[in-house]
Parts: structure tokens; sequence; C-alpha cells
């Protein structure tokens, strides 16, 4: 049996292999949404913030000699200090001016934080592997996954879900959206306005770090790591709608998948596909698959 | 939004050029580097480099024919306009006699071209391009280290003879991966070996998990990876993920690896891999005494560009004091005359069409197990002859060379 044709393994195993791929594109445009959603800032450090994850990953280890669970814990906390201390020095005073202001601080910020790890670093970045207990493979016949790309997809679906809640279905939740809505009478109500917007940064942050941590195994640990990743993200996170979060992980993953598709029938365009899909659907739907109309 | 002209301007002061001015007079004489300082090559590159020219002026005595040696250096920041602006300024303004090193092909190629128009002489160590000493050669340009011709066929014959003879390329999808991959082929074809499959990746992709899978379901022994710098560091250690080339009966060849990526990879990872390098710090006394120097300067063991850099250098000021003057061409006829024995090179010598003809060598990157402590990272398991090596001239398409025949 073909499909258009192609052997149905190698289609199979390619869907898998974009789902793993769409796992980081979630995680990461979950961030960019929570922020662009809750504090209408366009966070082009997002690349920079997840690849200071993957440094803090291979600082736990390297200097505290800690594990990767370890790790995982702490990496992304640490990215989210740095995420408060951003946004209480830089990026609270710009929140009434125009998003490009937004948009054109974080680039710089981004710029420096990349700057600052190529000099600490070097470009070539830092050694990190396979935490053992994920060693090794899993052969399924008709593609083979590595064990620690599968906790990848697990821990990227876990997390996604728990924030969509988080945001969606709980109290502090409420309050999150509701102090974007109209940040004036939420504080008549009593509640802190510029905690919530600081928290939801530290967010979107936190998960960038996340992403950095789980990218690290994976991926070479390097400064540049997040600069070529960031454009897909926001491809994703524009397709997706901006400030959507639903939109935001089901098109991460979507888009991993068309990615994965797009390698098997016609390779060449497999590193434009994403933003083909974006341009079709701005013309199609401008406020993307799941924004709404303004 | 309104940016003031004033602003604009200081922004674009501020960004152009930062050649630093050469202190000495006209009356010395000058070596120049253009390297990335801080960007994706500053770790082959950048200051390692500055350093090993520095060493060798140092060594050198710190003067020739009378006159201070000087080292200048400026950031070139991979802009091809940046190095030429900056060759141009250093030539007509700062009297550089040589320049000594360069990063990217395309830049040291057009740089090169203004050697010949200001009668300079030109040195390219970090860059591969055959170019150099093909279509692009000149009577002022040395080739010193390697050239990509030279990796991929000294690698594609090595592994042939060491048993690897179903090759399966994973090739970067522009001209230096396909360049790369036809030489390599032809290299493994010449001594028996064949073609299995291949598989072109977008550059810059990190993710390779779907050509390593087609590589993996293919039936070649050899895995070659015909890319450079941040695309080998991912397709590697993503093999490594897919457990090929550990444990299973694959190697894994790296067919353009510096050995800052292997540090940066970790033994762990790159355990296995074969790559070819004209040099490593531990192969005899000699480069373990000028590695161990440089070393305390840097931090680091120098690779084979850096290294590269002290040999040219030397060989330049050698050849400028055998001649008595700075005059390119009587220095030029000199280096081509004088053997080169140091550290670095045993018996080298220097081509008509510029090409410096040492022997290259294969190594295998150690296991964490094998490896004795920080930088213990190769092995070497073979030595290709300078001839066998690099493109012969027969085949070659400098004009130099065609004069003589």
């Amino acid at each position: 049996m073909e499909i258009f044709g192609f052997p149905p393994q190698l289609i199979l195993g390619q869907v898998l292999i974009g789902l793993i791929n769409g796992s980081f594109y979630a995680l990461l445009s979950l961030g960019l949404a929570i922020i662009f959603g809750l504090l209408r800032v366009i966070n082009f450090a997002h690349g920079a913030l997840y690849m200071m994850g993957a440094f803090a990953a291979w600082m736990t280890q390297a200097w505290l000699g800690l594990n990767f669970w370890a790790a995982l814990v702490i990496a992304p906390l640490a990215v989210g200090l740095f995420g408060l201390v951003v946004e209480r020095a830089f990026l609270r005073s710009i929140y009434h001016l125009d998003h490009l202001y937004g948009l054109l601080l974080t680039f710089g910020i981004a710029l420096l934080i990349e700057g600052m790890y190529r000099y600490w670093f070097g470009a070539a970045g830092k050694p990190f592997t396979t935490p053992d207990v994920f060693r090794g493979i899993w052969d399924l016949g008709f593609v083979i996954v590595p064990k620690y790309r599968g906790f990848v997809v697990l821990a990227s679906l876990v997390t996604c879900l728990a924030v969509w809640l988080l945001i969606e279905r709980t109290r502090l939740g409420s309050y999150l959206r509701a102090a974007t809505e109209n940040p004036d009478l939420v504080s008549c109500f009593g509640i802190n306005v510029s905690l919530l917007t600081a928290s939801a940064y530290v967010l979107g942050a936190a998960l960038a770090g996340l992403s950095g941590v789980l990218a690290a195994p994976i991926y070479q640990v390097t400064p540049l790591m997040g600069t070529n990743l960031i454009i897909v993200v926001f491809a994703v996170v524009v397709t997706g709608g901006m400030g959507s979060l639903s939109g935001a992980i089901i098109t991460g993953y979507g888009m991993g998948v068309i990615e994965g598709l797009t390698k098997v029938f016609y390779p060449a365009a497999s590193s434009v596909v994403i933003f083909v899909v974006m341009a079709l659907m701005l013309l199609l739907r401008p406020a993307g698959l799941f924004g709404k109309e303004a | 939004m309104k940016f003031k002209p004033i602003m604009t301007a200081a922004l674009v002061a501020g960004t152009a050029l930062s050649a630093l001015p050469a202190a000495a007079g006209p009356d010395a004489i000058k070596v120049g580097l253009l390297m990335d300082m801080t960007g994706n090559y500053s770790d082959v590159a950048g200051r390692g480099s500055v350093t090993a020219a520095e060493m060798a002026v140092e060594d050198f005595g710190g003067t020739v024919l009378g006159k201070p040696i000087e080292v200048v250096h400026a950031d070139m920041q991979n802009k091809v306009d940046i190095a030429t602006s900056i060759a141009r300024e250093w030539f007509d303004v700062d009297a550089v006699d040589a320049i000594v090193d360069s990063n990217m092909s395309s830049a040291g190629l057009a740089v090169s071209e203004i050697a010949v128009e200001k009668d300079r002489l030109m040195i390219m160590n970090i860059s591969g391009s055959p170019r150099f000493t093909n279509e692009s050669c000149n009577p002022n340009t040395i080739h010193y280290v390697y050239d990509t011709y030279a990796l991929a066929t000294s690698t594609g014959k090595a592994v042939v003879r060491g048993g690897g003879d179903k090759w399966f390329f994973v090739t970067v999808d522009y001209t230096f991966g396909h360049d790369f991959q036809a030489q390599a082929e032809d290299a493994v074809a010449s001594e028996g070996g064949e073609t299995v499959g291949s598989v072109l990746v977008p550059l810059n992709a990190s993710d390779y998990s779907s050509a390593l899978i087609q590589a993996q379901s293919s039936d070649a022994n050899v895995i070659a990876f015909a890319t450079a710098g941040a695309d080998t560091s991912n397709a590697i250690k993503q093999a490594a993920e897919f457990g090929i080339g550990q444990g299973d009966d694959r190697q894994l060849a790296g067919l353009l690896v510096y050995i800052n990526e292997v540090d940066a990879l970790g033994l762990e990872t790159a355990q296995g891999m074969l790559l070819t390098s004209a040099f490593y710090w531990d192969l005899d006394e000699e480069t373990r005494a000028f590695s161990e120097r440089y070393m305390e300067k840097m931090g680091k063991m120098p690779n084979m560009s850096q290294a590269g850099v002290y040999s040219s250098t030397m060989h330049y000021l050698k050849a400028v004091e055998a001649a008595g003057t700075e005059n390119y061409a009587e220095v030029m006829a000199k280096m081509k005359e004088m053997p080169i024995n140091d550290f670095f090179v045993k018996d080298g010598y220097i081509r008509e069409d510029g090409r410096m003809m040492r022997d290259m060598y294969l190594f295998r990157v150690k296991s964490p197990e094998e490896s004795t402590g920080a930088w213990d990272y190769y092995e070497k398991v073979a030595t290709i002859e300078a001839e066998d090596a690099f493109t012969p001239v027969s085949e070659s398409r400098c004009y130099l060379l065609k004069e003589e025949s």
C-alpha cells in the first residue's frame, strides 16, 4: 500500500517526528501567546530566554553537579526570575506605548543577552548529553524514536495542558484575563494588577526556559540556538491567532506535523512551509486560526 | 517614530569600521588579521588566531630588517564589505605588508583581489574554498592550512581504505555542501567504495531526525556529514541520540570538523567520529610545546587554522629576512623557495598556485573512557600524503600552474 507513492511507514514516521518538533513550537508559542495576550508585548527576547534555559541546564550540571531533573526545575525558575527583572526594569514602563516599542525593546534585549553569552561561553556552545534514563531508542517498526524524544512530547503536552487550565479555568487565570481587558476596573476590586502582569511575563519566560532545558539534550547548546527558532515560533503564533492560547498550542503541534510531512513530499520546501501556511492564513483569516476578528 | 539625523549618524558611526589604527609608523613590518572577533566563527578563529600571530612575532624576536614587527587585527563581522574596506585602509593608509588570515572564503577572495591590486601579500588559514588556488588563484595569495577538496578527498580515501566502503551523505543544500559531497564521492569511488544514498538538508535546519532515519534505513556503513559549524554539531548530536555510530556497525564521518566543535559536543556525543585535520595539538613533543604555551594564553588548545596562523606568519617573517626586503614579489619568491619545517608541518612547500602542500591526518574521536584529560580528544588513524590529499596539478584550474606546463 502506498500513499501518493510513498510508503505509509515513512509518512507515519514523519508525522511522529513532526509531533516532537511541534512540542517545542507549542511550548514556545504558548509562552509568546501568554505574553502577547496579557501584556500586549511582542516578546522578541523569547528565543534568547529559550537559549538561557538551555544554558541554565548546562550550568546546573557543570557547575552545581546536579542531574537533569534538578535542571528541569531550576532552569525555568532562573529564567523566570530573569524575566521578572526584565519586566520590572524595562517592560512596565512601555505598556502604554505602541506595540512596536515592546518589539524593539525586547529585540534589543535579545541581542544583548546573545552577545553576552557568546562572549562568556563562546560561539560553539557547551556539551549536554541525554539523561541516562532516556538513553537508547524505541524501534516501533515503522520508525525509530529516541526515548528522550518520547519524554519531550509527554512533558510538553502535560505542561501546555496545565498552563491552559491555569489561565482559562482558574480564579487566578480569570483575574489575569480581566486585568488585560480593563486594568483600571480590576484594580478597583483591590487586585494588584501590576503583580499580575509581572507574573504573566514570568510565566511566559519560564515556559521558554523549560523548552530550553528540554531542547538541551537534542540541539547543540549555543548562544544563537534561539535565533532561528524564534521566527518559526512567531509564524506559529500568528497562524494560531495572536494571543489565543489554545490556538498557539494546537497550531504548534500542527505546524510540526505539516513540516514533517513536507520533508516526505517535497524536502526542499520544509524550511519555508510554515511561512507559506502563515501567509495563506493571513490572506484568508487575518485574525488567525483561533483569533477573534476585531 | 522619528529618528533625529544626528542619532542616525551616531548609530551608523558606532556600527561602522572598528579597525585598530596602526600605532607604529610606516617603518614597521605589519601583518594584519581580518577576524570574526565576536560572531559565529570567533571560536575557531578570532582572538585565538590573533594570539597565534602575536606569538610568532614574539618568537621571531620582534624585529626584522631592523624594523619592529607589528600585528594588527580588526573585527570583520562576517561581512565582505567590511573586510574589503578595512583591507584597503590597511594597505593604503596603514602600510600593512601582509594579511595573514581572513574569515569567510567570500571575504578572503575579495581581499585577495585587493592584495593583487596593491602589490601586497595574502595568506589564508581559516577559510577552505578551493577557489583560492584554482579559478581565483593569483601570485599574491597563499592557501596554507587546508581546503575543502583536501578534507573531502582525504576523509573519503582514508575511510574507504579502513573498510568503510558504503557511504550515505547528509549534505547541506547549497554550493558548499554539493561540492563537498561531489569531491568526497569521487574519492570514495577512486578507492573502490560506493555511495548508497544521500539527503539534502536546508542550511541552519536544527532538526536532522528525518535525514538520520533515512541514513539509518540505508545499508551504508559510513554516514558522512557534508555540513559546517552549528549544522554539523546538531547533526552529530542527534545521530548519537538515534544510536547511529555508537554501538552499531556504522561510522560517522564529519567532513569539516574543528576541535572546538568536538570540545563543545563533548566526547560522550562525538565519540567514534572520523574527521580529517591538518593538525592536532597532541601529535608529538613539538606540537605539545607550542600548544601548551598557547593554552596558557587562551585557556584552550589551538585548532589547525590557529596553529597555521603561527606557522605561516613565521614563514613569512623568515622569508622577509631572507629576501632582505618587504617587497611582496621577492618575499613570495622566498616563501615558495624555502621548505617549511616546524611543529605544524614537516617538509611542507608552497606550490606555484599558492597551495601549501602538507600531509593530512585522519583522526577518530576518543570515547570518554579512552580520554585521559581535558582536550585529549583524537586518536590518529591514518596519514594522507600531500599529493594524495590536495588537487593534483593535472586537475588544477589555476593559470599559474598551466603556464609552467
